[in-house]
């Protein structure tokens, strides 16, 4: 019976000499949360994507509350959150302009040509990895080979016919896709952004005819057709966003087709063709 | 000095507390998954492990001994480290909130984490003097670290790698502990 007792009262004792010592320590070294940390972390979506910048939500939160953080620095929130974590801060939150990925390639199986048959593991990196540079022959573009897709958790990245391609209204601009890809052939660009030039090439047009149906032989075309919509520069046309003059007769100039018409346009030039 | 060395070499290589007790599997893969995170869980059980092991021990020679309740040491010991990792989260938070930001995730994992309690009762068990247990509790941590990270660094080579689907995530990184577990084999006998 003796023995029962003593192990009650040493464990027992133990146990409320810790639990006092907790209590009183966190008396001690109890620190001040500011509240509006918490309501603002609240207030984020706790994806906990990096895409801020800062090391997941708590993060962000922290630099929103105490060091005058942007109300609308949570890319993946958008709008929605960026007004409630305003009104916890009492801001007024300004629109933020939307951004998505795009994979500024349209090299495709059939457009571009390969140098070689790749056989190793399906993902880019490795591919990107051997062979200088890839098995595509034109060294700027998409490979295709679905890390992005891998990476991306919202089901916005597809592959079709060797070429990736973003949903532009599932994206919510979270930019894992553009660190992971090893050809950085991905960029975020503006929302309302349709015409764009999808190619990254800055060899002379000569050889980028040789490797790519679709690559920016920088004729400068566009850029005499429409001088305040695009620049060429480097061997490569560029567009000026947001557009000072309508894009639209530089696109139906453009000989390869480089320059992006925006999904739209496409779509109606298809059915046109089609008719 | 040669008992010191000894204890060195076996508590890390010999009987490395992942691969060869096979303590602390939960984090040794909940957290591989990057070199960086790996190396930051290593470093936090390091730490907790080395206080621990010197308050259990303390614990055990000074109050369950003296009332012969060494029977007791499981749930005593548990409620030592539990209290202690709490103790020391709040008090990282107060003193040092740059060391408390790198260890921060990982300590409330670190109360449950087995490895913990197992060098705190082999500690007591091998009947370890003060300063050997201390020798043994570094070792066995830095023992988990190496464990950590070699395991975290495959797992990153394993990422690009083109694994047959029904092995991805888990049942490759546990094949993957499984090998790197017979090549720590080698060790055996060594002490």
């Amino acid at each position: 019976m003796s023995n029962v007792l003593t192990a009650v009262g040493v464990v027992g004792g133990l146990g409320l000499l810790f639990g006092a010592l907790l209590s009183f320590a966190s008396k001690v070294f109890h620190v001040k949360v500011d509240y509006k940390v918490e309501a603002v972390r609240a207030a984020l979506p706790g994806a906990n994507c990096g895409a801020c910048g800062f090391p997941g939500c708590d993060g962000m939160a922290a630099h929103i509350a105490l060091e005058d953080g942007p109300v609308n620095g949570c890319p993946v929130g958008g709008q929605p959150v960026a007004d409630k974590v305003a009104e916890i801060m009492g801001k007024v939150a300004v629109a933020g302009a939307k951004e998505v990925a795009c994979v500024m390639c349209q090299g495709d199986a059939t457009r571009a040509k390969e140098r070689y048959t790749y056989t190793g593991p399906r993902d880019c990196r490795s591919n990107a990895a051997t062979g200088g540079g890839g098995s595509k022959a034109c060294t700027f573009g998409c490979l295709g080979g679905g890390t992005c897709k891998d990476y991306c958790q919202f089901g916005a990245i597809e592959i079709i016919n060797g070429l990736a391609v973003i949903d532009k209204e599932k994206c919510t601009a979270c930019g894992k896709c553009v660190e992971v890809c090893p050809k950085k052939i991905i960029e975020m660009v503006p929302y309302d952004q349709e015409v764009m030039v999808k190619c990254k090439n800055t060899e002379p047009g000569k050889e980028v005819r040789q490797k790519c149906a679709v690559g920016c032989i920088a004729c400068n075309l566009c850029a005499r057709t429409a001088p305040e919509a695009f620049v060429v520069e480097n061997n490569l046309a560029k567009a000026q966003f947001p557009f000072a003059q309508d894009p639209a007769e530089a696109v139906q100039k453009c000989p390869t087709g480089c320059i992006y018409p925006g999904l739209a346009a496409k779509e109606a030039a298809k059915k046109e063709k089609a008719v | 000095m040669a008992n010191i060395f000894q204890i060195i070499i076996a508590s890390i290589f010999v009987n490395n507390y992942v691969f060869a007790r096979f303590l602390g599997i939960c984090p040794l893969l909940g957290v591989s998954n990057k070199t960086e995170t790996a190396a930051g869980m290593g470093v936090a059980v390091t730490f907790v492990i080395t206080l621990a092991s010197a308050i259990t021990w303390v614990v055990h020679e000074f109050v369950l001994s003296q009332f012969g309740l060494e029977y007791l040491m499981t749930i005593v010991f548990i409620l030592v480290i539990a209290a202690l990792v709490q103790f020391v989260e709040m008090f990282l938070k107060k003193s040092s909130p740059g060391l408390y930001n790198a260890l921060g995730v990982y300590l409330p994992l670190i109360t449950t984490n087995c490895v913990v309690l197992g060098v705190a009762i082999l500690n007591i068990t091998s009947e370890y003097n003060f300063i050997e247990m201390i020798v043994n509790a570094l070792g066995s941590s830095i023992g988990f670290l190496i464990a950590i990270v070699f395991l975290a660094a495959i797992r990153e080579r394993i990422d690009i790698a083109d694994v047959p689907e029904v092995f991805k995530g888990f049942p490759i990184s546990l094949v993957t502990v499984g090998l790197m577990s017979m090549a720590f084999m080698g060790f055996q006998g060594l002490v």
